[in-house]
Parts: structure tokens; C-alpha cells; sequence
């Protein structure tokens, strides 16, 4: 009867010294089961924003009904120590969650990357020594618990080095080493010498804490070259990685819930990097080794050379006056400056004034995947006018001024005519088609890819060089002003 | 080596499962998304009470470890399992659809 139900396996690990209390034990699985339903359908109601936050309600019963169970199966454990680390974990991530501003939200999710990879690596590690001291390590087992370990280890570090970028505690953009892609190979193959060393010969203990340094120090490595512009994508990788090792822990320990909740975050964080290179055109191997070359692009002075056109706030709200449709592009610049309240007040006018205003969200607009959809909710404009890319594009023809603020790549129109461009075929937004694009910025400094983009001196630009938030915000009050 | 096979089936069903319910996300909810996800994968807090309950008979300096890493375990997947949910509710209560009357 037990063997009808796959989940049943997390009993066969259970020690049999233990004598198991069977009604605990069909309880436990029946908490795996509802656990398992409840997370699958938290993502599901995550789908859309009616019913999202349902999806969290779901994934923290799910959690609890998780926790509690496995408590009620492996009742030889410490409560003490295991309630005293549930408080300090609360105490960290409350804070992390109630005061966090919006703006931070990368950063925080690099930071959660890394507490998730290193639980997956101290549990590893803490298996391979008991598994160890009883001498009972089959080449399964090993070769999965080393997996788990080295992708734990490198997801600590790397997701490490991703948070001190966002936070801008290390350079976004350092120069690579002259041998980088040399070096990053040759610690990730010797990582993988290791395990598989480890997986032939289990017991040669020693190479366990080498396995886990080569792992820590390759994190390291691998991240530090990757610029800011990249990181939507990194942080969608790490969160992959993370997720897998979580699976993987499942495969040793006989753990079902663990494979499923490891391979929906697995899938999750694919998912998000697949759509994150899409959105730029480039392959994860070009997002990880590849460096952004020496940039092909004509000169700066030959694309810029006075053909720029500038102007002040009271031209930009004389512009707007009596316009039937409006779009704004926020990039990287916008949550640099905080100027998304800023840019509330504008929309509240504009619309107020009759004026249909949207917003053209790049998918790698910012440092992480939705990045600027959630800035913009938090400064209360209503999700039905964040657009995405291809369902915007379509219509900056019939659009009367396009605001650009803080963004630059993602609408330099290199990408469409310039096959030579570091950006080629990248898709980009088109607001050039708009009959005038106002473009603030606060000098004419290149964006992430290093070249200068065409569209600040084309005929119906016009640049605004000033500060994100006081530009916007000078723009309001000289409407205001207006009669 | 006993049982792979079904976990490698659970493992694969629940990885496309995954990629289907994921796939329809609205590209809004990306950021909540990646939260909420991140909690869900803190589902290795059980993977470190096993670990220690597993462990118990160990002795001396083993058991100390064994105790040491996995409370770290615990320390590190609760503050994704807190904080990851709440945070993903903060943002999620922001996403309204009709402009809110304003005095």
C-alpha cells in the first residue's frame, strides 16, 4: 500500500533504529503531497495580478504544512536548535522584507540567491560528514551531493558579488582579467576533476573542503567581469542554480518535495534567463564569457556633431500641452535617480489634462527581470498602462511625444540598422517613429554597450540633460505654471 | 542507487510543469515572481531537519558539526522563507489596475 505513492520514499531513509510512529508518518506524507499542490498552485495563481497575491497565501501554507510534517517525520531532532534558527532567520528576513525600498529589490533578490544556495551547500556538506563517519557513501549519492555542493558554493559567491554590484559596493563594470576565460575554465574543470574524484573514491575526505573552495572561488570569478546591464540575466541564472541544487539535495535524500519546489524555482530562473537573452539578443554563453569587445561603432563627434538639440523643461511642457497620446520609457536611470514619483505626478496631470499616457517596458529594462513594473506600481500607476515591448511598438507611430527617461540601449536604433553594433538584433523599443521623442539624460555618456546612440541627434529628438527626477518634476511645474 | 528512476520522472515532470505554469506569467509579475519562487526553493530548511534528524546517532565532534551546519541551514533558509514571501506580498499589494480616488 505505501509503495502507491512515490512520496512514500521519504520513510525509507528514515532511520530504522527509529521506531516510527506510522500515524506521524502517513501524515508527513499527506503534508508533502498538500505541499507540493499548494506551491505548484501558487505559481499558477501568480500568473496574474487578480489572484497573484492568493499565490503567496498558498506558498506560505504550503511551507508551513511542509515544515510541520517533516518535524512530525523525523522526530529525532533537536527542536531547540531547529526553533532557535527559525527565530534568527525570521529576525533576518523580516527586516529584509518590511524595510526594504522597492528600489532595492535586486539587490535583495541577489542576497536571497545566496542564503538559498549556501542552505543548499552547509546541507550538503553536513550529509557528506555523517554519510562520512558512517563510511556509507555509494557513487550516487556522491556524485549528486558533490553537484549539490559545487553549485550551492558557486551560487554563494556569485550571488555575493552580484548583490555588492546592485548595491554598488564593487564596480558594475571591472575590466576582465587578460586570461579571464582561461582562468574561469580552468577552476570550473578542476572543480568537476574533483567530484568526479570524489564520486569514483567517496572517502577521500580531504577533497571535499577543495571541491567547496573551487566552487566559492569560480562563483567569484565568473560574476565579477559581468557588467550591469547583464545582470537580469545573471540574477535569473543564480536563481536556476539555486533551484537545482535544492532538486538535487531531493535526489540524496530521498525527498520528494524537495525535487518538485527545487525544479519549479530550476524552471522558474531558465525560464527568466531565456527571456532576459532573448531580450537582448545574445546567448548565455556570451552573457557569461563573452565580453563586450572592442566596440565597432562609428565615433561619437561623427554621430553626435551638431546635430544634438537640447532643451528646458518649459519647452518640453509647452510640448505637451493639448498632446492626445503620450509614452514613457523609464530605464536603469529612472530608478537611479527615484524619479517614478516624479513621474506619477506627470501622469496624474497628463491625464488629468485628457491626455492618454502609457509606459514601454523593455523585458532588460533595469537590473532584474520586471525591475520597472514594480517601481512604477509602487508609485501607484495602475498596471494597465505599463505595456510590454511588442505589444507597444505597434503603436509609436500614432504616438505624439515619446518621453525617454534614463534608458539608452534599449532604444538605440543601431540595433535594427548596424549589424557590425555590439547590440545587433537586439530588439529594441521604436520610439523614433514617434513625431517627437524628448530624451532626459544627464550628458550624452554612452549606455551599458559602449556606443552612441543615433536617436539623441535625430531631427525629432530633443534632449532634456538634466537630473531624472528634478527634470520631471521641473516639467510638472512649468505645466502647472502654463495658463 | 534505489528509486532513481522515479525521482528522475517526478524530477522531469515537475521541471516542464514548471516551465508551463511559468511560461504564463505576465512579464508584470516577473520581479514577485522570482520572490516568490525564491521562498518556495527555502524548501530546503527541510532538507536541513532531515539532515540533522538523520544524523542524531553521530557522536563527539560529528555530531557537533552535523548540528552546527544544519542550524546554519535552518538560520539561512528561513530568512528566504520570511522574507521572500513578505516582500513578495509588499510588491504584489501595489499592482492595482484602475487609478484610486484621490482627494
Amino acid at each position: 500500500m505505501t509503495n502507491c505513492f512515490a512520496i512514500t520514499g521519504i520513510l525509507a531513509l528514515a532511520n530504522p533504529a527509529e521506531s516510527m510512529d506510522i500515524a506521524n508518518s502517513w501524515f508527513g506524507v499527506a503534508s508533502y503531497l498538500i505541499a507540493v499542490a499548494l506551491f505548484i498552485l501558487s505559481l499558477k495563481w501568480l500568473s496574474h495580478p487578480r489572484t497573484a497575491r492568493r499565490g503567496v497565501r498558498a506558498g506560505e501554507i504550503g511551507m508551513v504544512v511542509a515544515v510541520v510534517g517533516t518535524l512530525l517525520i523525523f522526530q529525532a531532532v533537536s527542536y531547540k536548535l531547529i526553533f532557535l534558527g527559525m527565530v534568527i532567520g525570521s529576525l533576518i528576513g523580516a527586516p529584509m522584507a518590511v524595510w526594504m525600498p522597492m528600489t532595492a529589490v535586486p539587490q535583495r533578490t541577489a542576497l536571497s540567491h545566496a542564503f538559498g544556495a549556501l542552505a543548499a551547500a552547509l546541507v550538503g556538506t553536513a550529509h557528506y560528514y555523517w554519510l562520512f563517519h558512517d563510511r556509507n557513501i555509494d557513487h550516487f549519492t556522491m556524485g549528486v551531493l558533490a553537484m549539490e555542493v559545487l553549485l550551492g558554493s558557486l551560487t554563494f559567491t556569485g550571488s555575493c558579488v552580484a548583490f555588492g554590484k546592485l548595491q554598488e559596493l564593487i564596480p558594475s563594470s571591472i575590466k576582465s582579467l587578460p586570461q579571464q576565460n582561461a582562468i574561469n575554465f580552468s577552476l570550473l574543470g578542476a572543480a568537476i576533476l574533483i567530484g568526479i574524484w570524489l564520486t569514483v573514491a567517496p572517502l577521500s575526505y580531504v577533497l571535499f573542503p577543495i571541491l567547496i573552495l573551487l566552487g566559492l572561488t569560480f562563483g567569484i570569478f565568473l560574476v565579477m567581469p559581468i557588467g550591469g546591464a547583464d545582470m537580469p540575466t545573471v540574477i535569473s541564472l543564480l536563481n536556476s542554480y539555486a533551484g537545482l541544487s535544492a532538486s538535487l539535495m531531493g535526489f540524496v535524500l530521498n525527498n520528494y518535495l524537495l525535487i518538485v519546489a527545487g525544479a519549479l524555482d530550476g524552471s522558474s530562473g531558465l525560464i527568466l534567463s531565456i527571456i532576459m537573452c532573448r531580450a537582448m539578443n545574445r546567448s548565455f554563453t556570451n552573457v557569461l564569457f563573452g565580453r563586450m569587445g572592442a566596440v565597432s561603432a562609428a565615433s561619437a563627434d561623427d554621430v553626435y556633431g551638431g546635430k544634438v538639440k537640447s532643451c528646458t523643461p518649459e519647452d518640453v511642457a509647452a510640448m505637451l500641452d493639448g498632446v492626445r497620446r503620450v509614452v514613457v520609457v523609464p530605464g536603469y536611470g529612472m530608478a537611479v535617480a527615484q524619479a517614478q514619483h516624479a513621474v506619477r505626478e506627470l501622469f496624474n496631470l497628463l491625464e488629468e489634462r485628457g491626455t492618454d499616457v502609457e509606459f514601454a517596458i523593455h523585458p532588460v529594462a533595469g537590473r532584474m527581470p520586471g525591475h520597472m513594473n514594480v517601481l512604477l506600481a509602487e508609485a501607484d500607476i495602475p498596471y494597465d498602462k505599463l505595456k510590454e515591448m511588442d505589444e507597444i511598438n505597434p503603436s509609436f507611430a500614432q504616438t505624439d511625444v515619446v518621453i525617454v527617461i534614463g534608458a539608452n540601449d534599449v532604444v538605440n536604433p543601431v540595433a535594427n540598422t548596424d549589424p557590425k553594433s555590439p547590440i545587433a538584433g537586439m530588439p529594441i523599443l521604436n520610439v523614433g517613429e514617434a513625431r517627437t521623442v524628448v530624451v532626459v539624460k544627464r550628458s550624452l555618456s554612452p549606455g551599458f554597450a559602449g556606443i552612441p546612440n543615433p536617436l539623441f541627434a535625430a531631427d525629432n529628438t530633443l534632449m532634456l540633460f538634466e537630473d531624472g527626477k528634478k527634470a520631471v518634476t521641473e516639467i510638472v511645474a512649468a505645466m502647472k505654471a502654463a495658463p | 542507487m534505489t528509486g532513481l528512476e522515479p525521482k528522475l520522472f517526478v524530477f522531469l515532470l515537475s521541471t516542464f510543469l514548471g516551465l508551463e505554469v511559468i511560461r504564463r506569467v505576465s512579464p508584470l509579475l516577473h520581479t514577485p515572481l522570482m520572490s516568490l519562487t525564491n521562498a518556495i526553493s527555502a524548501i530546503s530548511v527541510v532538507a536541513a531537519i532531515q539532515v540533522m534528524a538523520e544524523g542524531h546517532l553521530l557522536t563527539g565532534g560529528y555530531s557537533a558539526f552535523n548540528k552546527t551546519l544544519c542550524t546554519l541551514g535552518v538560520i539561512a533558509a528561513t530568512t528566504n522563507i520570511v522574507g521572500g514571501f513578505w516582500i513578495t506580498d509588499r510588491m504584489l499589494k501595489m499592482f492595482r489596475r484602475e487609478t484610486r480616488d484621490r482627494d
